[in-house]
């Protein structure tokens, strides 16, 4: 089923299996959300689920925002998202129905989305790890440069300028990064936390969004596959 | 809570409650627990503890010892359950954190004096005295 979940990514540790193994991990304060809206193809044309998460004080909401939040029964909130679920599924979702890191306990691999940190106006071999040219040999002011960003017509063999998403200087990071499968290591219903292994994108104290894979990894299909054979 | 103690509260049961205090300049015993295979054997690092690293959960030592006139050092996790044990040799005095220069030292020079004859004159903790390491 389709679900998704905001939370706040708090930071890094790590764990030990059983086994010995060193896991690092992220630790993730997951929901809890507030369904503040059931889209349905009959009235908005599209089935979706809206939910909201994060507390805010009144005064620096809206007065249009408050109202939506309130007519779910909910306080002022942060942070709203929506995901797309089956139309027949819609009906299982509630405007006002919390939603927390207990919707994912049956998961074995989640999707993170998150904005990454933002680096600012970055050259190519930050950004796109260019190589570079010499330290030395002769190559003067043109250590870090991109070289040779080809001909004026060299897209289709004809037109007036560059080939479009030619790779430059400019900006990088601060842009929605999703992380794929990651392994849930644990969940703690009780501190409303989700440990997954591996990094995710963004600083601690962001906001990110939290939701069963989408599209495994072949391995990692298999591995949900002997699961779901184990449990019968 | 603070989000740091939260996150330190979640690792809190795997720390070992019953590791020796060890200090920088000590000469330990490292049993680290290699699995190869399904055969699992036990090997002793033996060294002078140059550094530690990071806390709670996360700390990490570096331990010297020379294996054949070759000096060698290997970093260990300290509340990994890959050490099986841990045993302080000799308390060494140091009056550095790091005692990255005993890497430049040979032959007598690269002995660290006892702790116990500096006991008193640096004001260290007496040896054995408590029972978890500073984190």
């Amino acid at each position: 089923m389709a679900l998704m979940l905001m939370g706040k990514k708090l930071g890094m540790t790590r764990v030990y299996t059983d086994a010995g193994v060193n896991v690092p991990v992220t630790v993730i304060a997951v929901g809890p959300c507030v369904v503040t809206q059931v889209r349905t193809t009959e009235k908005d044309g599209y089935a979706a689920v809206q939910i909201a998460y994060g507390d805010m004080k009144p005064r620096n909401s809206t007065i249009p925002m408050i109202g939506h939040d309130a007519k779910a029964g909910s306080a002022p909130k942060r942070f709203h998202r929506e995901f797309r679920v089956r139309p027949e599924e819609a009906a299982s979702f509630s405007a006002g129905q919390e939603l927390d890191v207990n919707a994912l306990k049956d998961q074995m691999y989640v999707d993170v989305i998150g904005t990454s940190k933002g680096k600012g106006f970055q050259g190519v071999m930050k950004r796109y790890h260019f190589k570079g040219f010499f330290a030395s040999h002769g190559t003067e002011r043109k250590h870090r440069a991109p070289g040779s960003i080809g001909g004026l017509c060299s897209n289709r063999g004809f037109g007036g300028g560059l080939k479009k998403g030619k790779r430059m200087a400019g900006h990088m990071g601060d842009q929605r990064v999703t992380t794929r499968c990651l392994d849930v290591v644990r969940i703690d219903p009780e501190k409303g936390l989700l440990l997954v292994k591996g990094s995710v994108p963004g600083a601690n104290n962001g906001m990110v969004q939290v939701r069963p894979s989408t599209r495994l990894y072949k391995s990692k299909t298999r591995k949900v596959a002997a699961a779901a054979e184990k449990k019968g | 809570m603070s989000t740091q103690q939260l996150i330190e509260s979640l690792t809190a049961d795997q720390l070992k409650k019953t590791l020796p205090a060890m200090h920088v300049g000590d000469t330990v015993n490292v049993h680290f627990r290699i699995v190869e295979g399904d055969k699992e054997r036990t090997q002793v690092f033996q060294g002078v503890v140059l550094a530690k690293k990071g806390r709670g959960i996360n700390q990490m030592m570096t331990v010297r010892k020379i294996v054949d006139e070759v000096g060698t050092e290997r970093q260990f996790p300290v509340y990994s359950p890959m050490i099986s044990k841990f045993e302080i040799i000799r308390r060494g005095d140091s009056r550095r954190a790091k005692l990255y220069y005993l890497r430049d030292r040979t032959g007598k020079s690269r002995r660290l004096r006892d702790r116990r004859r500096a006991l008193g004159k640096v004001g260290v903790t007496k040896a054995g005295g408590k029972s978890a390491p500073s984190a």
